[in-house]
């Protein structure tokens, strides 16, 4: 009923597509028109040079695989250390109860804070960007796994229980598939998160990544080198957003959550 | 008071595919009727009350309200929507609800305060005013903005599919405080149904159209007493007989061989 | 009386684990004599002799006011754009793959970009703060408007509601759910960036004074700084649920009710 098509409109990634132009197109003409100076930002052909420079030498894609790296393993922690102790935490409704107000007091702690004991606990080393990847993501994921659980329709609890299901088949047919579409939100957040953190450590402790070059290249004074790798920071950053997407489709098909977004 | 001429609606699709959901709907009520729009599912009901409303502009044709083309909603007109859960402001209490059109008329704020306790109470409302509509049940829900309606003082009201949504019983007693409020008001009423028996219960006309492309396939005037009542009026032989009339109508206008009314 | 002990059972329940945290690090620290770890009780005595004795209006003020400046901004402007983006389709189709771009940049790498343009000042850092808070403002409230209820608006359309007033009654209270979302993942995002601008490249601030700290190996100073940043990351979070709370009473109202009228039920 509510389906109302106007005649001949211009489809969505047309406009997509020339909005997306346009935006390149005056990357390269306002440094050029002198409006903004191309100290500051160089015109769009110089930065794609520099990056045709970078990308044609490995230590640009050993930092690309220091910034993936850290940022999948910290990643994967969080994911697990969420889910195992959200499932524990929120199948008992005495540990929720007590530990609603730690959590909910060392939530808000920005991972920054622990800059400093990182560095000097272990300088450069990998252990340092994971502890803040770690303790950002890790939130993001328990958080949405106790939501999950608290979400378990009370009938199917009840219906388990009457069949005497034990502890195991209650969290892995009943608890679990409610909450996987919070534990994909959760990793959703979480991937993002994740993606800052590494960036930040490698900025600001100087663990080796992507970070790291664009650190270098502003101090050494290679503007066009610079922009090149935030914009490179930009497309990894769409590609996990686009990655994760998909695993959440893929991981929640059979979902009703995700068949309720089908336009009806 | 308000005339439907030769209204057109045709919805173009995605890739050329178009489609025809009115092709040609004349009819005129008479100031103060209430007239009761019933057609098979699906045969553009919303679509008509859209153009109707002004909400939706016709591909050809035109609505005339007191004479005036309507183009967008006009003043003199208000309309009740099935989904009243979604039509009431959740974020407003029940009367601030019913007092948001009447800031958007300008009318003084002693009026509005006047006016608002009125239409609660005469809905039947008056305890729930502070309330949220989403404390209410549906069928009080409807009756908040049945109060909106009613508190914006139209010359036409527009139902499309009102009680829908509710339980038979409460149903039931919507429509009676429907008939009240109309006798008592005079206003003009075009209450869309898919529910043959709630046309011929309110009605003093039942306006049957066809499947979509829709037309209208008959008129039928109801002579049954101004009193009505839930039980012997629904008993009255005049009713059965209209409402096995209607229903034939519109078994015919779903297997598409309806002949077209003509005025 | 039962309502007497049913408070202090709640008390009980929330205080016990915090209290319990505290006292094993108390214990297991005190005496402590590894460098890195010193005793909580050093700890804290440290808190008070560095942060009361005039850093909190030369370092720590500072810093707040550039994160509200910056926030402030970038909730006006987000949710200023985000209005005009989320009424116009063709709008909305035309930005909306530059705006998930300028999302998905991490915003961290605003710092030595803006550090080549605005230099090292105050205005760097509410510009860092500002560019990096905006994206989730910004792309909520596009989608915050754009999933504003059709039947809501017709129901304006009727009642001929006029431009401001759509926006003031139907638009701005329809989108604030999800605008609020945006809000606390930028709030988050602030406190990042006021942080690491200044860890960056300042010469004073909360963040600037913290690394000092662990530059020159002031281990207790350092360790108060962390926990100072704790309680402003938790008052801040605390702040925002009250602001949010009150703004979106409505709307947890509606949820509730759609559970069944129980309230959380655990």
């Amino acid at each position: 009923m509510t389906t109302v098509a106007r005649e001949r409109r211009t489809p969505s990634w047309a406009r997509g597509l020339f909005g997306f132009v346009v935006f390149l197109v005056m990357l390269e003409i306002v440094p050029l028109s002198g409006l903004v100076p191309s100290r500051y930002l160089p015109p769009l052909h110089e930065i794609g040079e520099a990056l045709g420079a970078a990308v044609s030498e490995a230590e640009f894609w050993i930092a690309v695989g220091d910034t993936l790296g850290g940022w999948g393993l910290g990643l994967s922690i969080a994911l697990g250390a969420g889910i195992v102790l959200g499932l524990l935490i929120g199948s008992s409704g005495l540990l929720l109860r007590f530990t609603a107000s730690t959590i909910e007091f060392l939530r808000p702690i920005p991972s920054v804070a622990l800059i400093p004991l990182a560095v000097l606990m272990f300088g450069t080393e990998i252990e340092s960007k994971l502890m803040l990847i770690v303790y950002a993501a890790f939130w993001q994921v328990l958080i949405q796994v106790l939501y999950g659980v608290r979400d378990v329709d009370p009938v199917a609890r009840d219906t388990a229980r009457s069949f005497r299901f034990g502890a195991w088949s209650r969290i892995r047919h009943v608890v679990w598939p409610t909450a996987l579409p919070y534990v994909m939100t959760g990793f959703r957040l979480a991937a993002t998160v994740a993606l800052v953190l590494a960036i930040t450590a490698e900025l600001v402790i100087g663990n080796p990544g992507l970070g790291k070059q664009i650190a270098t290249a502003r101090s050494s004074g290679a503007v066009e080198t610079m922009y090149a790798l935030v914009l490179v920071t930009g497309v990894i950053g769409v590609l996990v957003n686009v990655g994760v997407r998909l695993v959440e489709r893929r991981v929640l098909a059979w979902h009703p959550s995700v068949r309720r977004e089908v336009p009806a | 008071m308000l005339d439907v001429r030769g209204l057109r609606k045709v919805y173009g699709g995605e890739g050329g595919r178009s489609v025809e959901a009115l092709r040609d709907l004349t009819f005129t009520l008479q100031e103060g009727e209430l007239a009761c729009l019933v057609g098979p599912s699906g045969c553009g009901k919303t679509t008509l009350l859209k153009c109707v409303s002004g909400l939706l502009a016709p591909t050809a044709g035109e609505v005339r309200l007191a004479g005036e083309p309507v183009h967008e909603p006009p003043e003199g007109m208000a309309m009740v929507f099935q989904e009243y859960g979604r039509s009431l402001f959740p974020w407003m209490t029940n009367a601030q609800n019913v007092e948001l059109p009447l800031k958007e008329r300008n009318v003084p704020k002693e009026e509005r305060r006047l006016l608002v306790a009125e239409t609660l109470a005469s809905v039947g409302l008056e305890d729930v005013s502070s309330a949220y509509p989403w404390q209410l049940s549906g069928g009080m829900q409807q009756r908040v903005a049945i109060a909106r309606a009613v508190a914006y003082q139209p010359k036409v009201l527009l139902m499309d599919e009102p009680f829908a949504a509710v339980d038979a019983q409460t149903r039931a007693d919507l429509e009676d405080l429907l008939r009240g409020l109309w006798q008592r008001l005079g206003v003009t009423i075009l209450f869309v149904t898919h529910d043959i028996d709630e046309a011929v219960y309110l009605g003093g006309r039942v306006i049957v159209l066809t499947n979509a492309p829709t037309v209208v396939q008959d008129d039928v005037a109801v002579d049954l007493p101004d009193e009505r009542d839930q039980v012997s009026t629904r008993a009255l032989p005049l009713f059965t007989e209209l409402r096995s009339r209607i229903y034939e109508e519109i078994q015919r206008a779903k297997s598409g061989d309806g002949r077209v009314y003509s005025p | 009386m039962t309502r007497m002990l049913s408070l202090l059972r709640q008390v009980f329940v929330v205080l016990a684990l915090p209290v319990v945290l505290l006292a094993v690090w108390w214990v297991t620290s005190a005496g402590s004599e590894n460098f890195y770890l010193p005793p909580l009780s050093e700890i804290l005595t440290t808190f008070g002799e560095v942060w009361f004795s005039g850093r909190i209006v030369s370092d720590v003020l500072p810093s707040l006011l550039r994160l509200a400046a910056g926030y402030t901004l970038a909730a006006l402007v987000g949710v200023g754009l985000g209005i005009a983006v989320g009424s116009s389709k063709a709008l909305r189709e035309t930005v909306e793959p530059v705006l998930e771009f300028g999302r998905a940049i991490p915003p961290p790498v605003l710092v030595p970009v803006l550090m080549l343009i605005a230099g090292h000042g105050n205005s760097m850092k509410i510009l860092v703060i500002l560019s990096g808070c905006i994206w989730p403002i910004l792309l909520n409230t596009v989608e915050g408007v754009r999933a504003v209820d059709e039947v809501l608006v017709d129901t304006g359309r009727t009642f001929r509601m006029r431009a401001r007033s759509r926006l003031h009654h139907l638009v701005l209270p329809a989108a604030s759910p999800q605008i609020f979302a945006g809000l606390r993942q930028a709030l988050s995002l602030g406190i990042i960036l006021m942080v690491i601008s200044e860890m960056f490249a300042a010469s004073s601030g909360l963040g600037f004074t913290i690394v000092q700290f662990q530059r020159g190996f002031a281990i207790p100073e350092m360790w108060s700084g962390i926990i100072l940043l704790g309680i402003i990351g938790f008052g801040l979070s605390l702040l925002f649920r009250l602001v949010e709370s009150r703004a979106l009473r409505w709307y947890e109202g509606i949820r509730l009710a759609e559970r069944g009228g129980s309230p959380s039920k655990t």
